[in-house]
């Protein structure tokens, strides 16, 4: 487990991707089966156990430390697992022993191994002798295993492409024959070293790697042709992947997938009868009420249920929006262009002839500005009553085969434009995680009139959006403009002629009775720092509010439009 | 008297009335007496300042001849008598010349330790335990979590690092002023003795560290040596300079950074420091408390760095303890070791 954690811990600062690779290359040729291929199953989320719940990490703590030391120590490093492991007290027993007769630190496979079959009373006294037995990048990994919350910057397709180097193979070939095999990969592992045979995947219904679209910047557009691309909706759902094979018996096998590959299908029982047609479809999960695409947080009701009751299917009833097609029956397509898979995708819906599987409709356009209109005004350009539903338009170019990950160039999306506002910085927290040491969780205000004169009143906070550059510079404004300290809140100045404009743009707006201000903000983030603007120029609450009415309008435009 | 009549916090820094001196003024006073030469600590612009022979060294080398009006250099163990009270400096263990200040008053005495480690340093002077009524300590590093380990450990990480990247060039940001010149020591405790090479800035101070024979083996510049010859080697630079375009003459450098504060990831991500090193010339938290156990101190002062969880840790072992709120020392640190402008010292 030290040895793995080293990787991890290694890993986690190095940012270069041939760095990485020759990292993990690395660990997995000096270290042996099984462990090397629990960490790449650990390092491509295939791993599952009953992931510990941070309470219980808590509580493991609390029984060994003072409550205030943890309280204040957790605060400043902003990550639980972490803090626990460098807090951690020396076991009594084995400082005494100082490395003689201590039992040796778990490896990954036992550690792996035993998590499998634990009981759930079990598992606190187990981990707190693990931790006991690991020095303190030991425990950080350890915890991070059992939360399931190992975020390393690894991509599974890293690992797997560090796996493939091991043995100078394709990438592509450990992709393609994954999801037939399971950890500890021993099958693999000796193919790749020359050992044994290449492993077969035998799945009937496997998933395939998608294809992720580049956001488009307006620069982008000059070096475009309008006449080499389709556009679509962008919708607000969930990517999925739809599968349909046929197993050594004959019967169709029909899975769900996320778009890591990860298989969903029991979330979603009420799709299964729709596939029935064996074909690989990449669309999009909808909820669908009476013909109509509802938001994305009504969709969220139906996402992570591990129990899906009749009365959810009914209310939520479930829909696949279809754009691509991978796979029509026995026939990989994913090398043809994207404009004949569309063909094929069309005929392949209709021979399906299922309520609960559309198609994506295309946008039809023969400019770049007639593409904006329409995504500015989706309703009016097709999208009709699912206008609610869409986050922007896709461009697809017609001639691009599918390619797994981000292919330049192949596909972008454009979301719709935010609204912005310009704001005044008036308090400022310590950010959590990788921001444990900055301020960088921002509330901001804007003008209103109070009793005594214009007043600030917060309409928000603002995590994202800067660079790191621009974390810095306001880090530093925040420490040296502090007025007053509230524990880990700061007050900033923030006067007329005093303090820090942000402009910060969001998705949309609310009414809101929590909020002082009586408007929330959906999605805000910091956008531009406004050093040259004074606090008195920032916007007033009734811009917001005039948004907010432009806003309800439209809404009312939309509903009154599907009467 | 009571400990506030001898020692008083005030914006200047810690005032001693009865003597008639601040320890570590940040303004300008007419007599200061200072504990170390970090530029925080000792400041240019005083009438009379007292320190050590290392500490007044340093602070010409930094400021110039005419740092200060007049000047008087005491040893470890000496004692003077200023005004109505008494002073006398011990080892603080923290970097070449740093002092603890022992202020006493008839029967009482109060030991300002400045900055202080109890950890091995083959570069200075070991951390004497002073026993004391109070005790003023800093607090950089007094949160539980921060456990600085064994830095002979870290300079084999280091090593292990250049056996398996020998074709790139390793960085080690450290502190001009101590740090460097301990990691320099550890390396060549550790059998390293390969010529190491040294950013244009650490040259005055690196020197200075062997003419009072601290040995650091072979030192070379790095300006002018070709980039592919600074493969497979070693480079001691400011924190700051590692990430800025002065590192474009490394071969694909690895960016290593020795300080305490690299045991929080977030900190080391956010630097870009790809090879953390756990090197710290203050105590840690361990190193704090038994510390503040062993002066027998009824009552602790704790100033610069996280003071409320230190407080909170002498409260409940019975010792009264207070936050001294002095300015111009602790907050600063946090945001320096990311400016542009100066040096971290940690």
């Amino acid at each position: 487990m030290n040895r793995f954690a080293e990787l991890l811990d290694r890993l986690a600062y190095e940012p270069g991707r041939n760095n990485k690779l020759r990292l993990i290359t690395a660990y997995f040729r000096e270290v042996g089966d099984p462990d090397r291929g629990y960490a790449l199953a650990a390092l491509t989320g295939a791993l599952s156990f009953k992931h510990a719940k941070p309470g219980l990490i808590r509580d493991l703590i609390a029984a060994r430390t003072d409550p205030a030391l943890f309280g204040l120590s957790y605060d400043y490093v902003g990550d639980l697992s972490e803090t626990v492991a460098l807090m951690w007290p020396k076991s009594a027993l084995l400082s005494a022993n100082a490395g003689h007769n201590n039992p040796p630190p778990p490896t990954l496979t036992d550690v792996v191994t035993t998590l499998r079959t634990l009981g759930k009373l079990e598992l606190p006294a187990q981990l707190a002798r693990w931790l006991d037995e690991l020095d303190e990048t030991g425990r950080w990994a350890l915890l991070k295993l059992v939360t399931g919350a190992m975020r390393i910057g690894i991509s599974a397709r890293l690992a797997k492409t560090a796996a493939a180097n091991l043995g100078h193979k394709d990438p592509h070939e450990i992709e393609l024959i994954w999801p037939g095999l399971s950890p500890p990969y021993l099958d693999l592992f000796a193919w790749l070293e020359d050992r044994g045979e290449k492993p077969v995947n035998r799945d009937p219904a496997p998933f395939r790697p998608v294809m992720l679209a580049h956001a488009i910047e307006d620069e982008d557009f000059a070096g475009l042709d309008p006449a080499d691309y389709i556009a679509e909706w962008k919708w607000d759902g969930i990517r999925v992947q739809a599968v349909t094979g046929r197993d050594t018996h004959g019967h169709c096998v029909a899975r769900l997938y996320s778009r890591t590959g990860e298989d969903i299908t029991k979330s979603f029982p009420d799709l299964l009868p729709s596939l029935h047609l064996p074909g690989a479809i990449d669309g999009e999960l909808l909820v669908m009420r009476d013909g109509r695409v509802q938001s994305f947080n009504v969709l969220q009701q139906r996402l992570n249920r591990k129990v899906v009751s009749p009365k959810l299917t009914k209310d939520y009833p479930i829909h696949l929006r279809a754009y691509d097609l991978l796979g029509d029956d026995e026939n990989d397509l994913r090398e043809l262009p994207f404009a004949e898979r569309r063909e094929r995708l069309e005929s392949f819906v209709r021979r399906l002839n299922d309520a609960r599987v559309d198609l994506s409709p295309t946008i039809a356009f023969d400019s770049w500005y007639a593409l904006r209109l329409a995504r500015a005004h989706p309703m009016s350009a097709g999208a009709g009553e699912d206008a609610g539903a869409v986050e922007g338009v896709m461009l697809k170019r017609r001639d691009a085969p599918y390619l797994p990950g981000r292919p330049r160039g192949q596909w972008w999306k454009w979301k719709r434009d935010p609204h912005i506002i310009d704001a005044v910085l008036m308090y400022a927290q310590r950010g959590h995680g990788k921001r444990s040491s900055y301020y960088s969780d921002y509330t901001f205000g804007v003008w209103t009139a109070g009793e005594s004169g214009d007043e600030l009143v917060p309409v928000g906070k603002a995590y994202f959006g800067f660079t790191d550059e621009e974390l810095l510079q306001i880090d530093r404004f925040v420490r040296r403009n502090t007025k007053e300290k509230f524990g880990p809140v700061r007050h900033v100045v923030h006067e007329p002629d005093q303090g820090l404009v942000l402009e910060v743009a969001f998705e949309g707006l609310q009414r809101s009775s929590r909020h002082k201000s009586g408007v929330a903000m959906r999605f805000p983030r910091i956008n531009r720092l406004r050093w040259d603007k004074p606090p008195r120029e920032a916007d007033r609450l009734e811009t917001l509010e005039r948004m907010l009415k432009a806003d309800e309008t439209n809404k009312v435009l939309v509903t009154s439009e599907n009467s | 008297m009571r400990p506030h009549d001898i020692l008083l916090p005030t914006p200047a820094g810690l005032c001693c009335r009865p003597g008639g001196f601040y320890i570590d003024p940040v303004r300008p006073v007419e007599r200061a007496v200072v504990t170390h030469g970090h530029s925080d600590h000792a400041r240019a612009g005083h009438g009379a300042v007292l320190a050590t022979r290392e500490t007044l060294d340093m602070m010409r080398l930094r400021y110039g001849d005419n740092f200060a009006r007049s000047t008087q250099a005491i040893a470890y163990g000496e004692e003077i008598t200023l005004g109505d009270v008494r002073i006398k400096f011990h080892p603080a263990g923290h970097v070449l010349g740093s002092a603890q200040i022992a202020v006493s008053c008839g029967e009482l005495c109060i030991v300002a330790s400045g900055d202080y480690k109890d950890a091995r340093d083959p570069t200075c002077a070991p951390f004497e335990l002073v026993p004391c009524d109070v005790f003023i300590t800093e607090a950089t590093f007094g949160l539980p979590v921060f456990r600085h380990g064994d830095a002979a450990e870290e300079v084999k990480k280091l090593l292990a690092s250049v056996a398996l990247f020998p074709e790139r060039a390793h960085l080690v940001g450290a502190y001009s002023l101590g740090k460097a010149q301990r990691v320099i020591a550890l390396l060549r405790e550790a059998g390293y003795d390969a010529p190491i090479y040294l950013h244009g800035a650490m040259d005055k101070i690196t020197r200075y560290y062997e003419s009072r024979g601290v040995r650091l083996g072979e030192l070379r510049p790095v300006r002018g040596t070709k980039k592919a010859e600074l493969a497979g080697t070693i480079t001691l630079a400011p924190p700051t300079a590692t990430s800025d375009i002065w590192t474009r003459r490394f071969p694909d450098p690895v960016t290593a950074f020795a300080s305490g504060w690299m045991r929080v990831r977030a900190r080391a991500r956010q630097r870009g420091v790809e090879l953390p090193l756990v090197i710290s010339d203050h105590a840690d938290w361990d190193g704090l408390t038994a510390t503040i156990a062993a002066t027998g101190a009824g009552e602790v002062w704790v100033t610069h760095g996280q003071e409320d969880a230190l407080v909170h840790w002498c409260r409940t072992k019975g010792l009264a303890a207070r936050p001294l709120d002095l300015v111009g020392y602790g907050d600063e640190e946090e945001s320096e070791t990311l400016t542009e402008a100066q040096d971290v010292e940690a």
